[in-house]
Formats: C-alpha cells, sequence, structure tokens
C-alpha cells in the first residue's frame, strides 16, 4: 500500500459545476418507454456471449473489448447480461409463428431513432453497465432497409463516436451481400438465427422463411471471415471483419425434432471455421392462440441444458455426435449428463489410471473437466495420486471414482459395479438442480 | 523463538527474506512495527524496508519459477488482508528457494495449496469489482464509483479499467479501506480522503451531485435491467449465487429496497 497521497482538488470537487466533457445530448422521456419494449421484444434471443475478440484501447476511442465475457448483471431469471440486447424496431412484416414480435400480435411497438439508440450504448458503456450491443430488428419494408438501417448504428459507433467495445449484430434473412459485408466491417459478431432445425417445419412456422434465407448470409459472413484472414495475411493493415466470427441459435422444443438431428446440424454448422456458437432456447409457449406450436407448460430446460453440454463436448472434447447420439439413441437422456451417459454405455473404456493416462484419455472420465484434466497433469509431475490428492487440487471425485484408479488401493469401478448399479447410484432424484447448473454454463469457460 | 519486526507492506516482506537469507536466520514470528512482543521471544531483528533488497528477492523468484504468473498468487495472497498471510507468504518463498527443483506449483504441498486457494479467491473478488462497479456522472464530470470488497482489489483492477475507461475522468473507491484511485485521463492515482464526503461512504451521489442526465440513465438502466428478464425463467436463487449480495447496496439497476437488506 503506498502513501498518503491527500486530497486532490482537481475535479474530485462534489457539487461543484465545472464541466470536463461535453454533454451530448439528453435523453427525452419517450427513450424509456422505447427502451422498455424494444428490450422485452429482444429478451427471447439467447446469445449474450461477449467473447472472442480482444482489443486493446486506442488513443481518442471509448473503451475495449475484453476476450473473455464479462457479466455486468445478472436478471432476475439468472441469466447474464453483458450486452445492451435491444430491437431497432419491433415492427415486423413477417409473421414466425414461435415469435413475439409477429405482425398478427397485438403488442406495442416502437422504433429507435439511429442517435437514440448509438447515444443509449455509448452513455451505458461509459459507466460501465455493459460490455457493448446486441443488435436485431424486426423486419420493416423489406430486408435491405432493414439491414441498412441497423449498419448505420454500428458504422455511427465505430466511426462517429470511435467506440471500441464489443458489437454482436443479427444479419436479417435475405439481406444482400453488401451490406452484410459492411455489417461485418463494424460488428465483433454476426448472427443469422436458425431458430427451426429442419427446413419443412421453418417452412411451416415461418412462411416467408426458408434455408436459404438463412443460409445465404451465413456463407457471406463465413466468406467475409476467410478473406479478411486472407488479406491480413499480406497486408496487416488490411480491415478485419466479424472478428468473433458467427453464431446462430434454435429453438428447442417447438418441433418434433429429436436431439440427433439438432446435434447433428450442429457439428455441421461448427465445421465452418467462422461458427463459434450454437445457442439453444427451450422453447417458451408465448403465442398461445397458435395451434401449430405445441402448449408447453415450461420450457424445456433441462433438456436445452443437456444439449449445451453435448455442444461442449463436440466443441472441447473431441467427441463426435456418433458417440452422443446415434439412431438407437436419438435422444440425450435428461436424468443423466451425455458424457456420463456415453461412458455407462462404454464401460470398456474404464476405468482409466489417474497416473498415467493421457490428457484425451482424463478428458473422456465423467466427473473431470478441461481445468481438472490439466490439474492432474501438473499435480503427477511432483508425485504419485491418490485420492486425497486428486480432492487437494480441486477434481470432485462424485462421479469421477467409479471410472478411475489411483496409486491406493483399487476401489470398485464400474467393471465391478456394472454400469447399471453406477447409474442408480449417481442418478439424482431432483431434476431442478440440473436447470440450474446449466444457466451457469453458459458463461463459463471460453 | 526468532521475531522478525517489519512495516507490514510487501516490500518489507520481501525485505525480510533478503536479511533472513543474508543472516541465515529463520524468523519464528513475523509483527507489525507497533505490535506487542510475543511471550518467550528474543530481542527482535527490525527489518528496513528497503526496495533494492526487495528487489533483488523479487528476481531471485522469478529466476527459479518457470510458470512466471503463479507469482501473481504471492501479490494476490498479500492483498487478501488475511492475518496469516505474510507467513504463509515467507515459507513459500523459503520452499522455493529451498527446493532444488520447481517448487511452486507443488499441490501436494499444504502451503502451496493455500495459497493456490487464496489466489483464486482474490482474483474472483477483483473479477466482481470489474463487472459490478457501476459509474455515476458527477456534476463536475468525473465517474464516480464506489464499493466495498472482501479483498484489497482495486489494484489488481487498475489494469483493465485504464485500458477500457482511459478516455474519462474516474474515481474509484474502496469505501471499507478508505482509499481509492483517480484516473486524470493519464494515469490512475492513490487517493485518500481527509475528511471523505457523504458520496464515498454511502456509495450514492445525491440529486445535486449528478451530471445532468445522469438520474434519467439510472433510471433507463433500471428500466432495462427490468425489461430483460424473462419472467417464465425466474430464478432468484441464481441470481443470488451469481451477484453476490455484497454487492447489492451498490447497484444502480437494484431497486434500493432490495440494496440494504445484505451488508
Ligand atoms: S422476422 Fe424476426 S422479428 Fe419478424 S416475426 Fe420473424 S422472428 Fe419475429
Amino acid at each position: 500500500m503506498g502513501k498518503y497521497t491527500g486530497f486532490r482538488p482537481i475535479g474530485v470537487s462534489f457539487g461543484r459545476k465545472a464541466v470536463f466533457l461535453p454533454e451530448i445530448y439528453a435523453m427525452n422521456a419517450n427513450v424509456l418507454e422505447k427502451l422498455k419494449i424494444l428490450a422485452e421484444s429482444a429478451k427471447f434471443d439467447v446469445s449474450c456471449a461477449s467473447s472472442g475478440t480482444s482489443r486493446g484501447h486506442q488513443k481518442g476511442a471509448i473503451g475495449s473489448a475484453a476476450g473473455w465475457g464479462i457479466c455486468h448483471s445478472f436478471a432476475a431469471d439468472g441469466r447474464c447480461i453483458a450486452l445492451l440486447k435491444i430491437m431497432l424496431t419491433n415492427s415486423c412484416m413477417y409473421d414466425c409463428a414461435y415469435c413475439i414480435n409477429r405482425r398478427s400480435n397485438d403488442i406495442p411497438r416502437a422504433t429507435f431513432a439511429v442517435s437514440e439508440l448509438v447515444e443509449l450504448t455509448i452513455e451505458f458503456y461509459r459507466r460501465n453497465y455493459i460490455e457493448g450491443l446486441f443488435l436485431s430488428s424486426g423486419v420493416v419494408r423489406n430486408p435491405d432497409y432493414t439491414m441498412e438501417r441497423m449498419v448505420r448504428v454500428v458504422k455511427d459507433l465505430r466511426t462517429l463516436h470511435r467506440f471500441n467495445g464489443y458489437i454482436h449484430m443479427k444479419s436479417i434473412p435475405g439481406a444482400s451481400e453488401a451490406l452484410v459485408h459492411e455489417a461485418g466491417l463494424y460488428a465483433d459478431r454476426l448472427s443469422v438465427n436458425i431458430e427451426i432445425p429442419n427446413e419443412a417445419s421453418l417452412q411451416a412456422l415461418a412462411p416467408e422463411k426458408n434455408f436459404q434465407s438463412v443460409f445465404t448470409p451465413m456463407r457471406y459472413i463465413q466468406q467475409g471471415v476467410v478473406q479478411s484472414a486472407e488479406e491480413r495475411r499480406h497486408f496487416r493493415s488490411a480491415p478485419r471483419f466479424a472478428p468473433a466470427g458467427q453464431s446462430t441459435q434454435m429453438i428447442i422444443g417447438a418441433t418434433p425434432d429429436n436431439d440427433q438431428s439438432i446435434l447433428r446440424l450442429s457439428s455441421a454448422l461448427y465445421r465452418r471455421q467462422s461458427m463459434k456458437r450454437v445457442y439453444y432456447s427451450g422453447y417458451i409457449h408465448i403465442n398461445t392462440y397458435d395451434t401449430r406450436l405445441p402448449a408447453l407448460k415450461q420450457a424445456p430446460l433441462v433438456r436445452e441444458n443437456r444439449l449445451y453440454q453435448a455442444d461442449w463436448l463436440l466443441r472441447f472434447y473431441q467427441f463426435r455426435v456418433e458417440e452422443i447420439v446415434d439412431d438407437s439413441h436419438p435422444n440425450l437422456e435428461l436424468d443423466i449428463d451425455p458424457k456420463l451417459s456415453w461412458a455407462l454405455r462404454h464401460p470398456e473404456n474404464f476405468p482409466v489410471d489417474v497416473n498415467r493416462a493421457d490428457y484425451e484419455q482424463l478428458l473422456r472420465v465423467p466427473g473431470i473437466g478441461v481445468k481438472s484434466a490439466k490439474a492432474i497433469l501438473l499435480a503427477r509431475r511432483y508425485g504419485r495420486l491418490g485420492t486425497y490428492q486428486l480432492k487437494r487440487i480441486g477434481v470432485v471425485l462424485k462421479k469421477a471414482q467409479y471410472f478411475i484408479t489411483t496409486c491406493e488401493l483399487p476401489t470398485p469401478t464400474i467393471q465391478e459395479i456394472t454400469p447399471e448399479g453406477v447409474r442408480r447410484l449417481l442418478v439424482k432424484p431432483n431434476p431442478r438442480a440440473a436447470d440450474e447448473r446449466q444457466l451457469s454454463l453458459f458463461f463459463d469457460e471460453p | 523463538m526468532r521475531v522478525f519486526r517489519y512495516d507490514k507492506t510487501f516490500e518489507g516482506l520481501l525485505t525480510a527474506v533478503f536479511y533472513a537469507y543474508t543472516r541465515r536466520q529463520f524468523p519464528d514470528v513475523l509483527i507489525g512495527e507497533n505490535d506487542p512482543l510475543p511471550l518467550f521471544a528474543d530481542e527482535p531483528f527490525t527489518v528496513c524496508t528497503d526496495t533494492a533488497h526487495a528487489e533483488r528477492v523479487w528476481k531471485g523468484l522469478e529466476r527459479k519459477v518457470r510458470q512466471r504468473e503463479l507469482l501473481s498468487a504471492l501479490t494476490a495472497a498479500w492483498l487478501s488482508e488475511l492475518p496469516d498471510a505474510d507467513t504463509l507468504i515467507f515459507r513459500y518463498i523459503r520452499k522455493i528457494f529451498d527446493y532444488p527443483g520447481d517448487f511452486a506449483y507443488n499441490l501436494g504441498d499444504a502451503d502451496v495449496l493455500r495459497l493456490n486457494q487464496i489466489w483464486r479467491k482474490v482474483n474472483r473478488e477483483s473479477s466482481y469489482v470489474i463487472q459490478f462497479l457501476r459509474f455515476q456522472k458527477t456534476a463536475d464530470g468525473i465517474y464516480f464509483a464506489a464499493l466495498a470488497p472482501l479483498y484489497d482489489v482495486l489494484p489488481l483492477t487498475l489494469p483493465h479499467l485504464t485500458d477500457r475507461f482511459a478516455d474519462q475522468l474516474w474515481l474509484l473507491y474502496d469505501i471499507k479501506r478508505g482509499y481509492g484511485y483517480f484516473y486524470d485521463g493519464k494515469k490512475p492515482e492513490e487517493v485518500r480522503f481527509a475528511d471523505p464526503p457523504e458520496a464515498l461512504r454511502t456509495g450514492k451521489l445525491s440529486a445535486e451531485q449528478m451530471a445532468e442526465g445522469e438520474k434519467d440513465f439510472q433510471q433507463l438502466w433500471q428500466t432495462y435491467f427490468q425489461a430483460t428478464a424473462i419472467r417464465e425463467r425466474l430464478n432468484p436463487r441464481l441470481q443470488r449465487q451469481n451477484l453476490p449480495a455484497r454487492f447489492w447496496p451498490y447497484l444502480v439497476e437494484v431497486p434500493s429496497s432490495n440494496r440494504t437488506a445484505s451488508r
């Protein structure tokens, strides 16, 4: 701790008027009303991560983007608030059955002026409320008209106000390549939501959309990312294009599609290098009058959680879709996580010796995650590991104990207890606990 | 029993390590300048803090520890202000120097383990500050935030904050420890107030102290915070878990009726 430095009168004198920075603009009263309406309309988009770009402060610019997503608050639903998630307008000429903003709904409609939204973003950001902006919009007049106004927001933020924070922008299905390209010059991440994982159902529920209207802008984004990477190899100063890549979202439980088809689609999407995240959103039955949709009492949160876990296995644990779900098990089990489910179907891979196994083998053990596997490798340098040492370095043995051997006397594993026995020992009688874990899973890890 | 007396600064502690090795005498107890001498103690050796000596010890550590970032654990443990932090750090440094190989991450050792646990907690607290501090703009154009973190983590947040809020004036204040950092557009400097204004005790500006529009933006943020929650998925337990109660009193978005309940 340094020494007493005394009171510095420069500017720290509360209450006196001595303006340092120019007041740009005063919010008028109806901005409050618009903010309320347009936040309500935007909240069902689950993507919230602001991670993926690291950008230090630049002289004369506002802000920076941290490489990891920072949650600045948590809403009453427990979800992370990292970005100002907002629509430019919630008026929409389309009529997607699952959407609260569809034209046949009688709800309050509002539209932000570009300058209002720009102002709001900057002022929120300067107060450390947010990491940046997540901008989406209903479709007005036509896709390009809508997209153009959205691009103006992000362009003004970046060029007029030198805003350096994070920007995620939805690309409107059907928008032209030129506009998608322009958006990519200013946004960190672009996204196009698939929403419905199969084309026939999509067309039944969203008559104005089809797979082509979704996949075409995705391809534009992919091309933009690849091309910019190529150019930047030759010229360091070539412009970056959506440096945090693209993401998408699927609604779970609105159609009869099984987990196998959902995960196959995800894994195909991840094959494009620019696709960073697929989000799964448990269907909430809002438009109760629409009989094309199932009357779910509760959003399928446990299933949503299992899909996120499976997605995790695809991205960070070198699992293939066929290992997680197949024709005889087309759906994820709800009462156990997908890694445990796989392990119980493949007892021949266990037990694994924690003192010898390599990183990939350790990752396959239920209950051992990336952090634990790395800690095990590090700790092994100093001596052999028993259960005591494992606990000390933070490995949770509740599940893992049945799948490993240590330097101690052998304890019963899946081989002795049998998969059914292990399942009986581990299945939780209380599925609520799983729901809460899920929501924290969004924001853990990369 | 051998006792070292030092000024309870981190540099002082490193200087104590330096003298212990040059004199080949290692303390059983470390005490501060005005602490009473424990029973059965020999005449204490008084350490005069010397930056050059402290520097040498630090350099020595950097040579000995392969993964440099592990040394941040030492600073973090110091900032934890736990009563036994200094003896723990002292023992850890000795083990690093005395062990022939690289001892720094030997989690089988109780001291290493404890130090790492403290490190993790301190890091988490400093992330919380970065997440949950809320600036309010004062009438004279300063962005002001005050909170009361569990550990003395403000110094750890400075690199992030000076990078992010480089083009605005700000004052970040630790209510519990009664000091803060004022950033004047170039670098943050430690400040203390002889007679702290009310806002530095409550974390809240009065209406006259606020810049024009400040109240509006706070209200806009509260509105957004309410509107963005999905009613069909309410989960107050998860909210509490992610957003520890000790930060609620200083959050602009939490209605004031909910703010006082914690502490
Ligand atoms: S186009 Fe978008 S905003 Fe419009 S109804 Fe469909 S999902 Fe809703």
